[in-house]
Formats: structure tokens, C-alpha cells, sequence
């Protein structure tokens, strides 16, 4: 038998069961704590993990482009003297990232590198009978660029296949030229024109995205926008999405392109979803604040109690530091078991939104998920509070002086 | 220590003082220099009217309470110098309480109630010890009631229990505060009668506060604290 703690554990148990009423409303309390931390924590998750997938299933997470075209002074400004300059910026040209072949394999030679894209876009026309579009051309190799953006998830009609003379469009862009997957259709450029036949429709997530794009192989974009070999830009998609910024910065030091992470192309979605975090922190601050004080109160109030019992132990040889651990394991317990029943709670509330809140449209908002080391991280820190709460009444209780407590 | 010599003082008390509220304008002295030794195996009555400070000597010998002047030897060791986990330990080991309001712990049953001291001291409760609580508990006549809680025993059969509890730690000195102070006549002459019993089994040296001139003629010694002074100390004479 393990003597480990025996009596406190023991005699805090008792002390419980005997305040039976008082127990079970702080469980209770406690319980509902851990739920609304848990649940919240669950669902800002879900939130976040959905917004960024909507987010960045349509982009990269890191891209690469030429440096802009910028105007150079005719000669260096003398040390001792101002000049005074009025600069027109230079309109930027479409120019291939220079010496992209070779910088391919350098970047997914990078640990945390799971795909690099090359492509060619630039800006044309879909014509198609009497109908001309404005359109976003892309030329990609198929394979690499699926794994930047899942393009083939996104197939809402067709089969998405890339071969020379072939196009994956947009899906309102489809609706608006009138065209269907095999039919025809023409993509022109400010240089050249050229008949594709469309293979798929896709729905990127965003209508304006679906209403311009056109993606055709890279070969064909390099010679409809005149750029033979070249590639405007490498699209790189990460492991772990939010090593993006530091991966970019570190690429900006390395490499003398324009390098750009989502969050500095999203800067108002990374502010908002700050935000959800540091209020979602704030909530869970306030609520472990209120579980502690309940822990902490309903303690204090079992001190003043058990005086009396206090006293006994202590004049029977009870130490100080007994006192003390019956009062801790109490709030450990109290903790422990509200934590469990909280988790349960939160999993239940989960289950909830999942099955029965739904969006407009009949399907459910997003998924959330309550993961197992979220609710034991929680069910810790719940445990830990619960015996933070007890360090003040158990020190009170310890204190007390035997002779006095049981003359009462 | 001195535990080997059987002739020599459990208790030796010299020019003990008690004050409370030192250095505040309500200092007042309880006790005023009393000497008193206490041998192995003596069963002594404590006597004295309310306020002459028989609790507080009572506390004292029991390690509840400091003095404020003089020396107290316990088994010949001197306890005015140890910490509060010092004396802790010796009243684990070396003493039993038997309070006038039993004083049993509500949640636990009347076997619990005698096991806590073991419990408290190793953790853990194992069978030998189990055993000896229950043979303690049948001897003092509950072998009936051990499952039960204080709640649903009557005002005797607790104090049997707080009696049986002292003694589970086998110490070699009970202290009794008014045990039978709570209870009527004939549950008082019950639970009196159980002490000497167990005196006289286990040689087991009892100080008894009491109130009852009846009780105190039955002791084998009687001190008289008197305004914090002992008034008297003499052994009780039986009639021949």
C-alpha cells in the first residue's frame, strides 16, 4: 500500500465528502470554468484554423518575385552637398525571377519547404465569340502548383489535366464567356493569341479569384507573355504556415528579391486573428481568476469550519505541513475532478455546435475540435489553480494554534 | 534521556510561569512558578476551582502551549528549546489527549477515529495495527460500534472512543481534560472506571483534570492548583 501523502489524502477527502453541498457547488464551479475555457478555446481554434485555410488555400505562403524596376540616380550624391530630386517612379515591367532553374531545388532543399511552384503571370483577355473577358493568366506546372493550393480539390467540374492547349478556368469566369469543360476558347495577350481547350472548371474560394483566372502550362504563358523560360514568379508553400515571416525574412537576407510572407500580403487578417487571441487569452485569464477566488473562498470558508478538527489533529501530532498538504490535495482534487467534468462538458459543447449549428446555407459552420492536448493542458492548469487557490487557507489552517482551536 | 530509569520523573516541571499577552497592557500570569514531578504509572487528579489555571498547565504538560518562564523535562529531555515540529513529534509519540468534548473528527467512524494517530504517523493504516485499534476499541467496550460515526454514538460511547484513541500510540502519558465533565453520573463512573482500568493494564501514568470530588478521591494522587499556585499535593488516602 502506498503510504505516499496517505493521511492528507485521507482526511481531505472526508473533509470534502462532509461539506458535501459546499464540494459539489465549487466542482460545479469549477467544472463550468474549465468548459467555457476549454469550448472557447475549441471554437477560437476552429475559427482560425478554418479562416486561415480559406485564406491561404488560394495563395502561398511565401512568395518570390523580381525586384521592382527602380530609378537609379545618374550619379552619386556628393557628401557635402543637397541635392534636390523630384523621381517618377518606373512603371514595373513583367521580368522573369532571374536564374529561377537553379534556385528551385535550393528552396525545397529547406527543411520546412514542402512545395515550390514556379510561374509566369501577367494579364489578357479571354475571347470567346462575341464575348472578351479580362483575366489573370497563370502558367504553372500542374503538379507543383497543386501542392501550393490544392488545385485540384477546388475541381468543381471537369478533371484537372494540363497539357499543352489546355486551361483550367475559373468558374464565373466559365459562366461568363459561356463555355463548358471541352469547349474552345481564345486567350490573348498584348503580343500573341492563342486557342486552349478547357479542361476544368474551379472554384478558388473567392468569386473575384473564380471571375479572372486562367491557368494554362507554363510553357504556354512564357510564350503568350513573351517571357521564353522565364518565370515572374515561385510560389513556396510551408509545413508549418506560421514560420512564414521569419522564413521570409530569412530568405530576404540571403536572396536579393522581393520576398513576401501571407501574413505581410494579409496584414489585416493576421490584426483580426491577434485579436480573437489576445481577447480568447483575456477570457481565459478572467474565468482561471474566478475558478481560483471560488476554490480559494469556499477553502477559507472550510478553514474557519474545521477548526476545531484542525486543533485535534494538531494536538495528536498532526505537523504543520500535514495542515497544510490536506488543505492543497483538497484544492488538487477539487481541480481534478472539476477539470474532468469540465472537459466532458466542453467535448459535449462541441459536439453541439458541430451537429446542430448550422450557416445559411444548411451545412455547418466549420468544424471544431476539442484536441486531447488542448483539454489535458487545460484540465493542468485547472488542477494547478485549484492548488495555488488552497496555498492561502491551508497556510491559515497550518497556522493555527492547537490550544486556542480547540477551546472553541 | 532518561527513559531506561522506570523510578525517574516523566514529568519534571521547575519554576514554571506562564504569561499571556506579554508586553501588552493586559499581561496577565497565569501560573506563578509551580514545581511538580510526575512519575511512570502515577494516576493523578488535577483539581481546582474555574480560572486557576489547570488547562493551561494541562496544555502545557501536553505540549500545547510554552512556558513563559522555567523548565519543563519530558522523560528527561528539556522541551523549551524545540521547534514547533519538535514538539509536534513528541505529542505524536509520547502523549494522548482525551478532551472534555471527546473531540472526534465527525467524518470518520469510531475505528477511523482510533486509527487517524497511526495514519497520521506512517501514511498508511496496516493490519497489525488495524488489529490493535479494534482490540482497543473492543476493550473499551465497542466492539459493536466500530463502523459507526461519533454522530451516532451517545455521549459516552465517544468518549470510550477518544479514550481508546489516546492510546493507540501506546505513549507513556494520557492527559485528560474534564473527560467526564459532559457525560452524567453513571456514564461518568463508566468512562473514570475504563481510565483506571487501562491504567492499570498498561501502566500508563494519566493526569486528570477534574471537577468531581467523587473522581478525584479515586486517583492515586491530588494536586490542587489554586490561583495559578498548587495549593496542595498529596497522594489520595482509601479509607482502610
Amino acid at each position: 500500500m502506498n503510504a505516499w501523502l496517505g493521511f492528507e489524502r485521507r482526511v481531505a477527502l472526508r473533509f470534502l465528502r462532509e461539506g458535501r453541498m459546499q464540494t459539489l457547488l465549487i466542482i460545479v464551479g469549477v467544472a463550468a470554468g474549465v468548459a467555457v475555457i476549454a469550448y472557447i478555446s475549441a471554437l477560437i481554434n476552429g475559427l482560425q484554423s478554418n479562416t486561415l485555410a480559406k485564406t491561404l488555400g488560394a495563395q502561398a505562403h511565401i512568395t518570390l518575385r523580381s525586384p521592382d524596376d527602380v530609378v537609379l540616380p545618374a550619379r552619386p550624391t556628393l557628401p557635402q552637398g543637397t541635392a534636390l530630386t523630384e523621381t517618377q517612379p518606373r512603371a514595373q515591367r513583367l521580368r522573369s525571377v532571374v536564374n529561377w532553374q537553379a534556385l528551385l531545388p535550393l528552396l525545397e532543399g529547406h527543411d520546412n519547404v514542402a512545395a515550390v511552384s514556379p510561374l509566369v503571370s501577367g494579364s489578357g483577355l479571354a475571347l470567346r465569340g462575341e464575348a472578351a473577358q479580362a483575366i489573370a493568366l497563370m502558367g504553372v506546372d500542374l503538379d507543383r502548383y497543386d501542392r501550393i493550393v490544392g488545385l485540384r480539390s477546388k475541381v468543381v467540374s471537369g478533371s484537372a489535366r494540363l497539357s499543352p492547349g489546355e486551361a483550367i478556368l475559373g468558374r464565373e469566369l466559365a459562366s461568363d464567356l459561356g463555355v463548358r469543360v471541352g469547349d474552345r476558347l481564345t486567350l490573348q495577350t498584348g503580343l500573341v493569341s492563342d486557342s486552349v481547350r478547357v479542361t476544368a472548371l474551379v472554384d478558388l474560394g473567392v468569386k473575384d479569384l473564380n471571375r479572372r483566372t486562367v491557368i494554362v502550362p507554363l510553357r504556354a504563358a512564357q510564350s503568350l507573355l513573351g517571357l521564353p523560360g522565364g518565370a515572374t514568379g515561385l510560389d513556396l508553400a510551408l509545413k508549418n504556415v506560421w514560420t512564414a515571416q521569419a522564413l521570409a525574412e530569412d530568405l530576404r537576407r540571403q536572396f536579393p528579391y522581393k520576398i513576401e510572407s501571407w501574413q505581410e500580403n494579409n496584414a489585416q487578417l493576421v490584426s483580426a486573428l491577434n485579436a480573437q487571441s489576445v481577447s480568447t487569452a483575456i477570457i481565459r485569464g478572467v474565468v482561471l481568476v474566478v475558478v481560483v477566488l471560488g476554490i480559494a473562498s469556499v477553502l477559507v470558508v472550510s478553514v474557519v469550519q474545521k477548526r476545531r478538527e484542525i486543533g485535534i489533529l494538531r494536538a495528536m501530532g498532526t505537523t504543520r505541513r500535514q495542515i497544510l498538504r490536506v488543505f492543497l490535495v483538497q484544492g488538487a482534487v477539487v481541480g481534478a475532478v472539476g477539470s474532468v467534468l469540465g472537459i466532458a462538458l466542453a467535448v459535449l459543447l462541441v459536439w453541439l455546435f458541430t451537429h446542430f449549428v448550422r450557416g445559411s446555407d444548411g451545412l455547418p459552420l466549420f468544424a471544431i475540435t476539442l484536441p486531447l492536448a488542448t483539454a489535458l493542458q487545460v484540465a493542468f492548469i485547472a488542477t494547478l489553480c485549484g492548488v495555488l487557490a488552497a496555498i492561502a487557507p491551508a497556510r491559515r489552517a497550518a497556522a493555527m494554534d492547537p490550544a486556542q482551536a480547540i477551546r472553541i | 534521556m532518561n527513559q531506561s530509569n522506570a523510578s525517574s520523573a516523566l514529568i519534571e516541571l521547575n519554576g514554571v510561569r506562564k504569561r499571556y499577552n506579554v508586553g501588552l497592557p493586559n499581561e496577565a500570569e497565569v501560573l506563578h512558578g509551580l514545581d511538580l514531578r510526575v512519575k511512570r504509572g502515577e494516576f493523578i487528579a488535577l483539581i481546582g476551582p474555574s480560572g486557576s489555571g489547570k488547562s493551561t498547565l494541562l496544555n502545557i504538560i501536553g505540549l500545547l502551549e510554552r512556558v513563559t518562564a522555567g523548565n519543563y523535562r519530558l522523560q528527561g529531555e528539556e522541551v523549551n528549546s524545540l521547534d514547533d515540529a519538535g514538539l509536534t513529534l513528541r505529542r505524536r509519540t509520547s502523549l494522548g489527549f482525551v478532551f472534555q468534548f471527546h473531540h472526534l473528527l465527525p467524518a470518520f467512524s469510531a475505528l477511523e477515529n482510533v486509527t487517524l494517530p497511526v495514519l497520521m504517523a506512517e501514511g498508511r493504516v496496516g493490519a497489525k495495527q488495524l488489529e490493535h485499534a479494534r482490540e482497543l476499541l473492543a476493550a473499551v467496550g465497542l466492539a459493536q460500534a466500530m463502523d459507526k460515526r461519533p454522530s451516532e454514538l451517545s455521549g459516552g460511547m465517544q468518549q470510550r472512543v477518544a479514550i481508546a484513541r489516546s492510546l493507540v500510540m501506546a505513549p507513556p502519558l494520557v492527559l485528560a481534560d474534564e473527560p467526564t465533565g459532559n457525560l452524567d453520573t453513571a456514564s461518568s463512573d463508566d468512562v473514570f472506571f475504563l481510565l483506571r482500568r487501562m491504567h492499570a493494564e498498561r501502566g500508563i501514568s494519566f493526569v486528570v483534570v477534574t471537577h468531581d470530588p467523587r473522581l478525584a478521591a479515586r486517583c492515586d494522587r491530588t494536586v490542587e492548583l489554586i490561583d495559578g499556585r498548587i495549593a496542595r499535593d498529596e497522594p489520595v488516602v482509601y479509607p482502610a
